[in-house]
């Protein structure tokens, strides 16, 4: 089992996670056309090696986070909190 | 004698020999268990198999495919022909599994019998199973199938499974050792040592029931160092010993799976080790030879003689005829010699001599040797090679290479740091050169998994021995044991063209069988090789794959740990034989015994129903009505404090994904539903766009499914039944409108959320009470009610009263593919918002047209329910729609349904064909309303 290192949590078997997919962003809506919309819908680069990719730590902090992992060797070379993410959305009002 | 008086003066059996130095069995303890239903006789520490070894017995089971007498070959785990029933248990490793008292085995893959003389049947077997049986035999023609399967049945091996078994206890434990040492052996026990004397703490794993591996079968000398080597294990702090327990293979991040077998009260435990570093020390596996009669009983591993000889003291034979191509062999001559057994012969392989065959009818009487002479004898022991199981390495990312020298593959070079080998496995030498080499390894490993230098522990040479290259003679034998494939099956396989391993091994099923390869891979590589006239080394090997071991799916599963979910007022349905229904996670009641007078109940007076599975999802911050306005496919940006609104999720392929209510509840304030089954996805749905899209809006969410009973109060009567509870609220239909949150006070509850809606199309009251009081607000609402004829419905009821309003119930009237236009919704869809999760799909939906349609459908025949699922066809039998949801009403006194029905149907007043699952065909009419009951809605509202 991959042993996923959360930057919140440290390393954490990956049965605690959600694979999110790669990361593709959203168009944006005032200029969809189906082409880049469908691409982020279903398309995946799906490469043999290095790859970006968003894991959900659901059993743990409950954040999103960013990892480089090798498709082929299973090997996560970095991970880095979702860009962005966590503190302003998740600070209670 | 009788057998009773010998057993009662635990005197010998049969073959049962005095004393051994190294003997395993505790004569003071004398054990009876049964064989066939016949009372046998054995000693704590004796194995099934020993103890009827012991007793006389030589045949043990019949092989797979031409039904042969097997008996023991290697008097281990891994004995091709020694698995066996154990009371409901079958395939038992009957030379592993140790004897209890009162055990009954019986013998399993016996046809026609243990017994019979089975050359008549072995011929007419043999006449048709070749290379390539299953492959050639059974497949044409089709309506033969079931007769194939029959006889396919009797072929399989396999004891009998009881469907009355008792569940077995079985478990699971996550361990975090710096250094797993796989194979308790002279090897694996030094780099246990070694690795615990540099620090680290170590788990060290082996198969048999006590560590020692060929040491406890060997010699005084090898005894001796056994002996301590086994006091420095128990004198060290820091090594745990797992025994009867077997690594079964290596995952991703040195993720090592330890099969557990040696606990009380538990069947098997699977232990996930996540290694620091592993070392591979599972020594190596005797490899048989190949001749004509290799399989009768009576032929055996040198392996397997030392270990009956000198673990349990039983005689594996009475006249023995010994091939010998090592040491092992030598030894094994001696120990014959010296424990009683006339060895008649010694075929010295190292000096040219040869065995050519094996006869006996039933069990082994006459070899045959390569000059021509005949030798009489009952046990044939041979000694010809090993086989290192690389498994370990393999999964590594190891490839095995074949060593020309010592005739056997070995380690590549191919290892990960955190994978090291010792023992047997990487090279051959006496035992203090195991030793020595098992001991730096485990330092190396600690240094490694304490992420230490490392650069002073130098790891000595081990190398194979030089061993003459011995697989077949020149007659043709069996090759794979478990499977019942001889090197005549592999040559003509070869010569039908699978001249490649892995293509021979999958044509013939080689290797595929219970043994796994450990026995039969580098035979039939060898065979594979000679028949191709290429040599090992071009050939190459299959690769060895997990699990090492059998892991049965009990221990896979572990202890249940899915958490159950029951609602705070279960005590009250238990109380009141409801019918409890699985729902996800959840327990809810069905009904309570009547779901028609239930939904009277409701219609009439008023209803209580438990709804506290429903999600709850607690929303804070200015930018919730920004959140809602997205995630729903209506507009949110205005709703008043005090309000709910109903609303539709759909994903972003546009698909229906979820709906709900949610009620603005102060400023800043929200509490949204979400449907039972959907509470988690959408918890998550919202974590997702709040954390990868929108950081900066500034919303808090908190999932409060469990934090609140829900209760819904539905019937003409509730406003009065709320009235007597409520103290703090103004429920005057002017001050608490439909579709209006309060929150107030219930029962003296304080902090209760409650909002006038309904599924069931009745006034209604959606009751949110802090847990902790759901049971009290239920038992007292009930007692307010008593005068009201107030009662309670289960989930049956609410479908039917819902199916009556026609409101979808999202994944069941709605599927995977099922888009936001169509499902009765279309006026909710804003496509002029800026944007909202499923807008683009939604968009291009409805410019796409030729969906289908969520329509009511009222079969012609009014008592006719067609099951839910039925199809919608056509005069052509295409398929044009299907039935979601379907009941009988009983405030209508009909049939009634919802369906999935093709644009073209989608027609008030259009007769359909419902096929039914029976073969029949009913017709049904769409109606013009979703709704069958009150479509205005007026008592909803009142
Ligand atoms: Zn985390």
């Amino acid at each position: 089992m991959i042993l996923i290192p959360c930057p919140h949590c440290g390393d954490r078997n990956s049965s605690e996670f959600t694979y999110a997919g790669e990361v593709h962003s959203r168009p944006s809506p005032g200029d969809a056309r189906q082409g880049p919309w469908r691409d982020y819908l279903y398309g995946k680069d799906n490469p043999a090696g290095w790859t970006e990719e968003r894991w959900f730590h659901g059993s743990g902090c409950g954040k999103y986070l960013r990892a480089e992992r090798h498709t082929v060797t299973n090997e996560i070379r970095a991970t880095r909190p979702e860009v962005g993410a966590g503190a302003s959305s998740r600070t209670r009002p | 004698m009788s057998t009773a008086k010998r057993l009662l003066s635990g005197r010998p059996t049969k073959m049962r020999i005095t004393s051994r130095p190294g003997e395993v069995i505790d004569r003071s303890k004398p054990v009876r268990f049964t064989w066939n239903g016949r009372e046998k006789s054995a000693f704590e520490g004796d194995t099934i198999i020993s103890a009827l070894a012991a007793s006389g017995e030589r045949v043990f089971s019949r092989s797979f495919k031409y039904h042969r007498p097997r008996g023991i070959l290697t008097a281990t785990f891994h004995d091709p022909g020694c698995s066996v029933q154990v009371g409901d248990e079958p395939n038992v490793r009957g030379s592993h599994r140790l004897v209890t008292a009162g055990m009954k085995v019986t013998a399993q893959n016996v046809w026609p019998s243990l017994k019979l003389d089975v050359a008549s049947a072995n011929r007419a077997a043999g006449r048709f199973i070749g290379a390539g049986f299953y492959y050639k035999t059974f497949i044409k023609p089709e309506r033969l199938w079931p007769t194939y399967e029959k006889v396919l049945q009797r072929f399989a091996p396999g004891g009998r499974v009881s469907a009355d078994s008792p569940h077995g206890s079985y478990d699971k434990r996550y361990a975090h050792p710096d250094v797993v040492v796989a194979g308790g052996g002279p090897a694996g026990m030094a780099a246990a040592l070694g690795a615990a004397e540099a620090g680290a703490r170590v788990m060290l794993v082996e198969e048999e029931h006590s560590l020692g591996g060929h040491l406890r079968y060997g010699s005084e000398t090898e005894l001796a160092a056994l002996a301590e080597l086994r006091r420095e294990v128990e004198a060290s702090g820091a090594i745990e010993v797992l025994v009867n327990s077997a690594v079964t293979g290596r995952y991703d991040g040195n993720w090592i799976a330890i099969l557990q077998r040696n606990l009380p009260h538990v069947t098997e435990r699977l232990v996930k080790a996540r290694a620091k570093v592993v070392v591979a020390a599972p020594g190596l596996i005797e490899r048989p030879y190949v001749f004509e009669g290799n399989d009768l009983p009576g032929v055996m591993l040198s392996t397997a003689a030392r270990r009956l000889l000198n673990l349990w003291a039983v005689a594996p034979g009475t006249r023995a005829v010994v091939l010998s191509a090592n040491e092992e062999g030598d030894a094994t001559a001696a120990d014959l010699s010296d424990a009683g057994v006339h060895v008649a012969q010694v075929v010295d392989a190292r000096r040219g001599e040869q065995v050519v065959r094996a006869r006996g009818a039933g069990s082994l009487s006459e070899v045959e040797l390569g000059d021509g002479s005949k030798v009489s004898c009952d046990l044939l022991v041979t000694a010809v090679g090993w086989t290192a199981p690389t498994l370990l390495l393999n999964v590594a990312g190891d490839r095995p290479v074949y060593d020309e020298r010592a005739a056997r593959f070995v380690p590549g070079d191919g290892l990960p740091a955190n994978v090291l080998a010792t023992g047997g496995i990487v090279g051959d030498g006496p035992t203090a050169a195991l030793v020595e080499h098992g001991r730096a390894t485990g330092r190396a490993a600690a240094e490694r998994a304490l992420a230490r230098d490392g650069t002073s522990v130098t790891i000595p040479s081990l190398s194979p021995a030089p061993h003459p290259a011995l697989y077949r003679s020149r007659t043709h034998g069996i090759v794979d044991f478990s499977e019942d494939i001889s090197s005549k099956d592999l040559v003509s396989a070869a010569r039908e063209g699978y001249d490649s391993v892995e293509l021979l091994k999958r044509y013939t099923t080689a290797t595929m069988g219970p043994a796994q390869g450990k026995l039969e891979t580098i035979n039939t590589v060898a065979v594979l090789a000679e028949a191709t006239g290429r040599s090992i080394a071009e050939t190459g090997t299959t690769v060895w794959r997990p699990p090492h071991v059998p892991v049965s799916l009990g221990a896979l599963a572990g202890r249940v740990l899915e958490p159950v979910r029951y609602s705070p007022m279960q005590p009250w349905h238990e109380a009141h034989r409801a019918t409890p229904i699985v729902a996800g996670q959840w327990i809810r009641p069905e009904h309570y015994g009547d779901p028609a007078r239930e939904v009277r109940t409701v219609r009439e007076h008023v209803g209580l129903i438990d709804v506290t599975p429903l999600g709850k999802l607690d929303l804070r911050g200015p930018d919730v009505p920004k959140l809602l306005n997205f995630l729903y496919v209506n507009k949110w940006l205005k709703l008043d404090i005090g309000s709910v609104r109903y609303g539709l999720m759909c994903g972003e392929d546009g698909v229906v994904l979820d709906d709900g209510v949610t009620g603005h509840l102060g400023e800043d304030h929200y509490l949204m539903s979400t449907t039972s089954s959907g509470a988690d996805a959408v918890a998550h749905w919202i974590e997702n766009w709040l954390q990868t899209t929108f950081p900066d809006w500034q919303v808090y969410m908190t999932p409060m499914t469990t934090a609140y009973a829900s209760i819904n109060v539905a019937g003409p009567k509730s406003r009065e039944l709320m009235s007597r509870v409520v103290s703090d609220v103004d429920l005057s239909p002017e001050a608490f409108a439909y579709m209006q949150v309060r929150r107030g006070t219930i029962c003296s509850v304080p902090g209760c959320v409650m909002w006038r809606i309904g599924f069931t199309g009745e006034l209604s009251y959606e009751l949110h009470v802090p847990a902790g009081y759901g049971l009290y607000v239920w038992e007292s609402l009930l007692a307010a009610g008593e005068d009201l004829s107030a009662g309670v419905f289960g989930l049956e009821a609410q479908r039917i009263m819902r199916l009556e309003k026609g409101h979808l119930i999202v994944s069941q009237d709605t599927d995977g593919l099922t888009q936001g236009y169509g499902v009765g919704l279309d006026g909710l869809i804003k496509l002029d918002k800026e944007d909202f999760a499923g807008k683009q799909e939604l968009e291009w939906q409805l410019e796409r047209q030729g969906y289908n349609h969520l329509v009511a459908l009222l079969p012609d025949d009014a008592s006719v329910v067609p099951p839910e699922a039925s199809q919608i066809v056509t005069g052509d039998r295409s398929i044009v729609g299907r039935v979601t949801s379907s009941r009988l009403s009983p405030s209508l006194g009909r049939s009634i349904c919802l369906a999935l029905v093709a644009p073209q149907l989608a027609e008030t007043g259009k007769s359909v064909t419902v096929h039914l699952p029976d073969g029949t065909d009913v017709r049904a009419k769409v109606s013009e309303e979703l709704a069958q009951f009150d479509p205005g809605g007026e008592r909803l509202r009142a």
